[in-house]
C-alpha cells in the first residue's frame, strides 16, 4: 500500500486531488483573511471557495497521477526514472488507464473517451428534442432547458468533435509520416488527461446551485457575467479543454515538421497530414482567444473586474469579437481534419490519385488564412461597427471557394476510378460530399448580410450548423473510425451492421435537419423551449427523426464493441492502401517500425504499375529502388 | 479513355436545377412579407436559391454519374486511371466560384444599401428591452409609453432606437425581415417601413435568460387615423429613468449601486 501510494497512479492521483482541492480552499481562506474579508462568506455568483479548488484540484490529480514526474525530476537535476518506454504500448486493458505515452494508446484513449462524451451529448440532444416535440412546456422548466442546449453544444464541440479528430490523428499520423511516435510523448499524454477533466467539470455544473451553465455555448456577456455558479464551471472547463487542444496542436506541428521519414517532402505528405498541419495552425493561433475570453468573463464574475460591465466602462460587444476570433476558426478546426480523412478514403476506394493534390493542399492553407478574417459574420446584427460588415461578407463568401475546390476535387477523384463501395467508410465519405455541400450552401446564404439579418439566431442557423457539423464533421469521423478500425484493433467490423448504421444516420440527418431550414426562415427563433403552434408538425417530425438518428448510433456502438472483441482478424492492409500506416502489422508494433521507412513517391500512386509510396525497412536491402515518377496522364476535358 | 458525355451531363444539371428551383420557389420560405425592405431581400433569396440549386445539381450529377459509370465489380482488383489533375479544370473551378460569390456579394451589398436608406420623415420609436419584456416610447407623441405592444402607421418609415437595460436582446419581426440586437451600453437602431396592415409578433432572438422563449410583444400596423386614435388612448408616459442620456444613466446606476452596496451580478460586494 505505502509503495502504491508513492508510485504514480490512481492512488497517488486521488490523494493529489484532495490535496489540490484543500490547497485551493486554503488559498482562498488565507487571501480573504489577509485582505480583511469575511473568511467563509459565499457570494451569490462568485463562490471563490468552490471555483478556486476547481482549478487546483485537477492539477493536484495530475501531479499525483504522474503527469509531471519526469519533468520535475529533470528540472530538479535528479536522475529521471527510465519509465520512458515502460509507458509505451498496452499489454492489458489496465494500460489504457495509465499515464501512457504511446501515441497509439493515447489515440485509442482519445477515441473511446470522446465517444462516451458523444453519447452523453446525444442524450442531452434527445432531451431537447423531447421537449420540443410539441408546443408548450412538457418535460423541463425553461431555465433547465437553457442548461440542456448549452451543455449539449459544449460537450459536442469541446469534448467530441475537436478532440476525436486529435485522437484519430494521434493514432494514424505518426504512422503515416513514418515516425516512431509523436515529438513530445509526455505532452501528448498530458493533453489527453486534460480532456476527461474538462468533461467532468462541464458535467459537474449540473450539480452547482442554480444549475448547469445556461448562456449557450457562446456564453455572451453580460448574460454570462451575471449567471449563477455553473457558468464558472464553463469558464474553467474551457481552459482545460483549450490547453489540451493547444498542446496537441504544438505536438502535431513539431511532429509533422521534424519527424517525417526521409524522402517525404511536403508534396509527398498524405492530405490527412496536410489537414492536421492546417488545423494545428488554426488551433495554436485561435484557441488562446477563447481561453482569454473565458478568463475575462471569469474575472468579471469572481474578482469584480469590468471587462464587459457597461456600467463601469466595459465594452459588451468586445466579448463577441474575441470569442468569434476563436470560434470561427474553430468551425474549421472541426472540419479540416475531416477533409483529410475523406481525401484518404476516397482515393483509396476509388483506386485513383487525389485529383489536383497540390491545389487540395493549397486550399487547406487558403482556408486557414481566410478563417482568421471572417469572424464578424457571426455579428452582422450584433450592433458592431457598420463598416466592418461588407468586408467581412466578402471574405466570408470567398472562403466558400477553397471549400468548393475540395468538393470538386473529390468528385474529380471519382471520375475514371474503380469505385468500391463495400466499405462503410467509403459510404460515409460519399454521403459527406452531398450533405456537406448543403451546409456550405446555407453558409453562403448566411454570409450574405441581408439574408443573415433575417435568419440570424433562428432555426436556419441551427440547420446550417448541423449540416456542417453532423453531415460534415461527424460523417467524416464515422468514416475515419471505420477506415482505421482494422488498423487500430487488428480486427474487422461487420459491414452489414455498418450499412444499417450508414443508412439510418444519413436518412436521420436529412430528416432531422432539413426541416429546420424551413421553420427558421418562417419565423422560429433558436434557443427557445417553446414555439408557436404552427410549427408543431415540423417539430414533431424533427423530433421523431432525431430519435431515429439517436437509435441508429446504438448499432454503431454494438458493431464497434463486439467487433473489437470478436471480429475476424484483419490483414495488414484490408483496403489495399498505399500510405505507410497500412504497410505495418495491424495493430502496429510498439515503436511502429523496426527501421524507419524511406519515402520514394507520392501517397496516392494508384494505377501506376510498380509505383511505391514508401519502402519499408528490411525491404529491398542493397537494391536500388528508383524514385517513383507520377505518371502523366491528364484527363480529357 | 472514354470521353465524358459532357452535353448529357450539362443537360442533366440544367434539368435538375430547374426542377429543384421550381420546387423550392413554390414554397413561401420566408413567410408573409409585410415591409418595403422585405421585397429586395426576398428577391435576393430567390436568386440565391436558384444559384444554389444549380451548384447542388452539379454535385449530385457528378457524384451520381461517377457512381453509375465507375463502380467496381466485386472482386475487381485493378486500379483507376492514374490521373493526377487537370490544371485547366482546376483553374475553372477556382475562378468561376470566385466570380459567382463576388457577384452575390456585390448584389447583397446593393440590397443592404437599399434597405438601410433613411427617410427624414421617419417616425422614431424608443424601444426598451429588459429581461423579459419590451416597452416602447413615442417621443413624437409626448413620450407616450406602451408595454408589451406597439402600434405603427402603415407606409411610413420607422426608426426603432434600441436600448437594452440588462443583457443583450434582439429585435425581430419575421414579416419585416429585419433584426438588430439591443446591446447594453450601446445605441443601435432598426429601420423599417411597414407596408401591410395587420398584427404581428416582435420576437426576442438573442438568448437573454430563462424567460427568453416568452419575450415577445404584439405589433400592430394600422392606418394613420387608427394609429392617432390609439396613441391618444395611451395614458402612460415613459418613466423618467428611461429617458436619461447614456451618461446620466451611468451616473444614476452608480448611485444606485452605492446605495445597495454591490454590483448586481458581479458577485462582489463591499463589506
Ligand atoms: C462555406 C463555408 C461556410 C460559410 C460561408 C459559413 C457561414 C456562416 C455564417 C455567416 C454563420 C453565422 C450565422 C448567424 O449566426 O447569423 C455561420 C454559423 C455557424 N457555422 Fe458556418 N459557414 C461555413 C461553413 C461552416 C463549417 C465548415 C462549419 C463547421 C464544421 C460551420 C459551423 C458553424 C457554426 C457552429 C455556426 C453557428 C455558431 C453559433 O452561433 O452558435 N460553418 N456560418
Ligand atoms: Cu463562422
Ligand atoms: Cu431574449
Amino acid at each position: 500500500m505505502a509503495a502504491a501510494i508513492r508510485q504514480p497512479g490512481w492512488y497517488r492521483g486521488a490523494i493529489g486531488l484532495v490535496l489540490g482541492a484543500a490547497f485551493g480552499f486554503g488559498l482562498v481562506v488565507a487571501l480573504r483573511a489577509i485582505s480583511g474579508l469575511d473568511v467563509f462568506q459565499t457570494e451569490q455568483t462568485g463562490y471563490p471557495h468552490i471555483v478556486v479548488p476547481l482549478i487546483t484540484a485537477p492539477f493536484g490529480f495530475l501531479f499525483g497521477f504522474g503527469a509531471f514526474d519526469y519533468w520535475f525530476r529533470w528540472a530538479a537535476g535528479k536522475p529521471t526514472i527510465p519509465e520512458d518506454h515502460s509507458g509505451h504500448g498496452a499489454y492489458s486493458w489496465k494500460d489504457y488507464f495509465k499515464f501512457n505515452t504511446d501515441h497509439k494508446v493515447i489515440g485509442t484513449q482519445y477515441v473511446v473517451t470522446t465517444m462516451i462524451f458523444f453519447l452523453i451529448g446525444g442524450l442531452l440532444a434527445l432531451l431537447i428534442r423531447a421537449e420540443l416535440a410539441q408546443p408548450g412546456a412538457q418535460i423541463v422548466a425553461a431555465n433547465t432547458y437553457n442548461g440542456l442546449f448549452s451543455t449539449h453544444a459544449v460537450v459536442m464541440i469541446f469534448l467530441f468533435i475537436i478532440p476525436i479528430f486529435a485522437g484519430l490523428a494521434n493514432y494514424v499520423l505518426p504512422l503515416m509520416i513514418g515516425a516512431p511516435d509523436m515529438a513530445f510523448p509526455r505532452l501528448n499524454a498530458l493533453s489527453f488527461w486534460l480532456l476527461p477533466i474538462a468533461g467532468i467539470i462541464f458535467l459537474a455544473s449540473f450539480l452547482a446551485p442554480g444549475g448547469a451553465f445556461d448562456a449557450g455555448w457562446t456564453g455572451y456577456a453580460p448574460l454570462s457575467t451575471g449567471a449563477p455558479l455553473g457558468q464558472s464551471f464553463f469558464n474553467i472547463g474551457v481552459q482545460f479543454a483549450g490547453a489540451s487542444s493547444i498542446a496537441t496542436a504544438l505536438n502535431f506541428l513539431v511532429t509533422i515538421i521534424t519527424m517525417r521519414a526521409p524522402g517525404m517532402n511536403l508534396w509527398r505528405m498524405p492530405l490527412l497530414v496536410w489537414a492536421n498541419l492546417s488545423t494545428s495552425l488554426l488551433v495554436v493561433g485561435a484557441t488562446p482567444f477563447v481561453a482569454g475570453a473565458q478568463f475575462m468573463v471569469f474575472f468579471d464574475r469572481i474578482l469584480g473586474m469590468n471587462f464587459f460591465n457597461f456600467l463601469e466602462g466595459g465594452d459588451v460587444i468586445s466579448y463577441q469579437h474575441i470569442f468569434w476570433f476563436y470560434s470561427h476558426p474553430a468551425v474549421y478546426i472541426m472540419m479540416l481534419p475531416g477533409f483529410g480523412i475523406v481525401s484518404e478514403i476516397i482515393s483509396t476506394h476509388a483506386r485513383k490519385p487525389v485529383f489536383g493534390y497540390r491545389l487540395m493542399a493549397l486550399a487547406l492553407i487558403g482556408i486557414v488564412v481566410l478563417s482568421y478574417s471572417v469572424w464578424a459574420h457571426h455579428m452582422f446584427v450584433a450592433g458592431m461597427f457598420d463598416w466592418l460588415r461588407v468586408p467581412i461578407m466578402i471574405t466570408t463568401l470567398l472562403i466558400a471557394v477553397p471549400t468548393g475546390i475540395k468538393v470538386f476535387s473529390w468528385l474529380g477523384t471519382l471520375f475514371y476510378g474503380k469505385i468500391h463501395t463495400y466499405s462503410t467508410a467509403m459510404l460515409f465519405s460519399l454521403a459527406f460530399i452531398i450533405t456537406f455541400t448543403v451546409g456550405g450552401i446555407s453558409g453562403v446564404m448566411l454570409g450574405m448580410i441581408p439574408i443573415d439579418i433575417h435568419v440570424s439566431d433562428t432555426y436556419f442557423v441551427v440547420a446550417h450548423i448541423h449540416f456542417v457539423l453532423f453531415g460534415g464533421s461527424v460523417f467524416t469521423i464515422f468514416a475515419g473510425i471505420y477506415h482505421w478500425f482494422p488498423k487500430m484493433t487488428g480486427r474487422m467490423y461487420d459491414e452489414r451492421l455498418g450499412r444499417v448504421h450508414f443508412w439510418g444516420t444519413v436518412i436521420g440527418t436529412w430528416l432531422t435537419f432539413i426541416p429546420m431550414h424551413w421553420v427558421g426562415m418562417d419565423g422560429m427563433p433558436r434557443r427557445v423551449a417553446d414555439y408557436a403552434s404552427q410549427y408543431g408538425d415540423w417539430n414533431l417530425m424533427i423530433s421523431i427523426s432525431a430519435f431515429l438518428l439517436g437509435a441508429t448510433q446504438l448499432v454503431f456502438l454494438y458493431n464497434m464493441i463486439v467487433s473489437w472483441r470478436f471480429g475476424p482478424k484483419a490483414g495488414n492492409n484490408p483496403w489495399r492502401a498505399n500510405t505507410i500506416e497500412w504497410q505495418v502489422s495491424s495493430p502496429p508494433p510498439v515503436f511502429n517500425f523496426d527501421e524507419i521507412p524511406r519515402v520514394v513517391g507520392g501517397p496516392y500512386e494508384y494505377g501506376t504499375p510498380g509505383a511505391r509510396h514508401a519502402i519499408m525497412g528490411g525491404e529491398g536491402e542493397g537494391a536500388e529502388i528508383p524514385e517513383t515518377k507520377p505518371s502523366t496522364v491528364t484527363a480529357p476535358s | 479513355m472514354t470521353r465524358l458525355p459532357i452535353l448529357k451531363m450539362v443537360l442533366a444539371v440544367i434539368v435538375l436545377s430547374v426542377i429543384q428551383s421550381v420546387i423550392m420557389l413554390q414554397f413561401d420560405w420566408f413567410g408573409d412579407a409585410a415591409s418595403v425592405e422585405a421585397g429586395p431581400i426576398d428577391t435576393l433569396l430567390e436568386v440565391t436559391i436558384i444559384l444554389s440549386s444549380f451548384v447542388f445539381a452539379i454535385v449530385c450529377v457528378a457524384l451520381g454519374y461517377a457512381l453509375y459509370k465507375w463502380r467496381a465489380k466485386p472482386g475487381d482488383e485493378s486500379d483507376g486511371l492514374p490521373i493526377h489533375g487537370n490544371t485547366r479544370l482546376e483553374i475553372i473551378w477556382t475562378v468561376i466560384p470566385v466570380i459567382l460569390v463576388l457577384g452575390l456579394g456585390g448584389y447583397s451589398w446593393a440590397v443592404l444599401e437599399d434597405i438601410e436608406k433613411e427617410d427624414e420623415n421617419a417616425l422614431t420609436i424608443n424601444t426598451y428591452a429588459q429581461q423579459f419584456a419590451w416597452t416602447f416610447g413615442y417621443p413624437e407623441n409626448g413620450n407616450k409609453w406602451s408595454e408589451g405592444e406597439f402600434h405603427v402607421p402603415v407606409g411610413r418609415q420607422v426608426h426603432f432606437e434600441l436600448q437594452a437595460q440588462d443583457v443583450i436582446h434582439s429585435f425581430w419581426v419575421p414579416e419585416w425581415r429585419i433584426k438588430m440586437d439591443a446591446v447594453p451600453g450601446l445605441a443601435t437602431d432598426v429601420i423599417v417601413t411597414p407596408e401591410k396592415e395587420g398584427t404581428y409578433q416582435l420576437i426576442c432572438t438573442e438568448l437573454c435568460g430563462f424567460g427568453h422563449t416568452t419575450m415577445r410583444a404584439k405589433v400592430v400596423v394600422e392606418s394613420q387615423e387608427e394609429f392617432d386614435a390609439w396613441i391618444k388612448e395611451q395614458t402612460q408616459e415613459v418613466p423618467e429613468d428611461l429617458l436619461l442620456t447614456k451618461d446620466q444613466y451611468l451616473e444614476k446606476q452608480k448611485q444606485l449601486e452605492e446605495q445597495s452596496g454591490g454590483i448586481e451580478g458581479s458577485g462582489v460586494q463591499e463589506e
